[in-house]
């Protein structure tokens, strides 16, 4: 299996192991992320506003590669995850952007929101299928609490982003199980870490990391996991509780063999 | 831009009627920044519909609004008062010389691990 994949500017630099655990863990597992060969940064917000068309074009060229590649477009990061699907969205059902987007592309042929976009915890669920990953998993991580992390950007909008429930979702919970540990449901694993404030001051994001932070220490996690780099570095960096934070992929490789979570 | 014209330009560029707004307050008691915002997300809605512009486009709540979208999901009438926030930002951020953030603040709050994700979001959120 084989997909073409938008790594975004993160994942490149202070999120690489987000990136090459993702990487490594795929090949063990069956499939392919085969780079986009011309990808740009994403944005990393959703232009919400409708006569944005600027912003939209650097999610609509690499929508574009994928489909003349004939392949699924997967992406690792939860915000490039976010706005790629959403501006997707907007081509397929927003006749004005379409054709705005259209005429300033210039493209041989015109893109209509054809291709299909996959967050990789997606591509594990419904294209491997956690009882695969569990097979292939041969160092499980047995009797490790871990806490999912969602945060915002991967479950909401739903009828947008379509991930999963937004309220009471289990994605990461059955990939959890899938590699031996055991998943710590707390309330606060669907709220937002406020992460789009650290650069304005760390007072407001601290409150909302710590709400976070604290429900989850005490319902018994001994870590979380996230896909989100901004996430990362918001619960690391603003929080004084202690509890350490992996991405996804590092323990996916660590229990597969082929790699180890940076401690 | 005269208060009409802009309340004309928020209507158009958020997309949201905020007259189907049923002010069950719903979008605030899901709002993680309620705290932060003088406006709280039902007030602001209903104070779009209502004209009163000028006061939302001088209040912090348009720079501490997460985006995290818990309103947009929640809400039973699909107001998607976070679209509404938005567009009074963007109409406020499009005038001349009044971009919230600017390049030579940057280098300040740089650290060795902040993730480009932090500043890129912050540009597209808070300048133009």
């Amino acid at each position: 299996m084989q997909f073409a994949y938008f790594p975004g500017c993160t994942l490149k630099t202070k999120g690489k192991a987000l990136d090459e655990c993702g990487r490594k863990a795929a090949l063990a597992l069956g499939f392919e992320l085969c780079e986009l060969p011309e990808w740009q940064c994403c944005g990393a917000v959703y232009p919400m506003a409708k006569d944005e068309i600027a912003t939209r074009l650097s999610a609509v060229r690499a929508l574009t590669e994928a489909r003349d590649e004939g392949r699924e477009l997967v992406t690792l990061c939860s915000a490039c995850h976010h706005v790629i699907k959403r501006v997707n969205g907007d081509m397929k059902n927003d006749a004005d952007i379409r054709d705005k987007v259209n005429r300033y592309l210039q493209l041989e042929k015109p893109y209509e929101g054809e291709t299909n976009v996959l967050h990789y915890l997606e591509v594990l669920r419904d294209r491997v299928g956690f009882d695969e990953v569990k097979k292939k998993v041969v160092k499980p991580l047995t009797g490790r609490k871990i806490g999912a992390y969602y945060g915002c950007l991967l479950l909401r909008p739903s009828r947008e982003l379509g991930f999963d429930d937004p309220e009471n979702p289990r994605i990461l919970e059955d990939f959890i199980r899938a590699i031996g540990a055991e998943p710590v449901v707390y309330a606060m694993r669907n709220e937002c870490c406020g992460g789009y404030t650290v650069i304005e001051g760390r007072d407001y994001a601290k409150k909302n990391v710590a709400k976070i932070m604290d429900n989850a220490k005490a319902c018994g996690a001994e870590a979380l996991i996230t896909a989100c780099p901004l996430c990362m570095y918001n619960l690391r960096e603003n929080s004084e509780n202690g509890l350490p934070v992996h991405y996804f992929t590092e323990l996916l490789a660590e229990a597969l063999g082929v790699g180890e979570a940076e401690k | 831009m005269n208060n009409s014209e802009i309340l004309e330009t928020v209507g158009r560029i958020s997309g949201v009627n905020p007259r189907k707004c049923m002010k069950c307050g719903k979008c605030s008691g899901a709002c993680p920044a309620y705290d932060e915002m003088e406006y709280h997300p039902h007030q602001f809605v209903s104070m779009v519909e209502s004209g009163r512009i000028e006061e939302l486009m001088h209040s912090k709540g348009i720079y501490t609004c997460l985006s995290c979208f818990a309103c947009v999901e929640r809400c039973p009438r699909m107001v998607e008062p976070a679209r509404l926030i938005e567009a009074v930002r963007a109409v406020y951020l499009r005038q001349q010389g009044m971009d919230h953030m600017k390049p030579e603040h940057i280098p300040e709050i740089l650290d060795e691990d902040l993730p480009q994700q932090a500043v890129t979001s912050a540009f597209r959120k808070y300048r133009r």
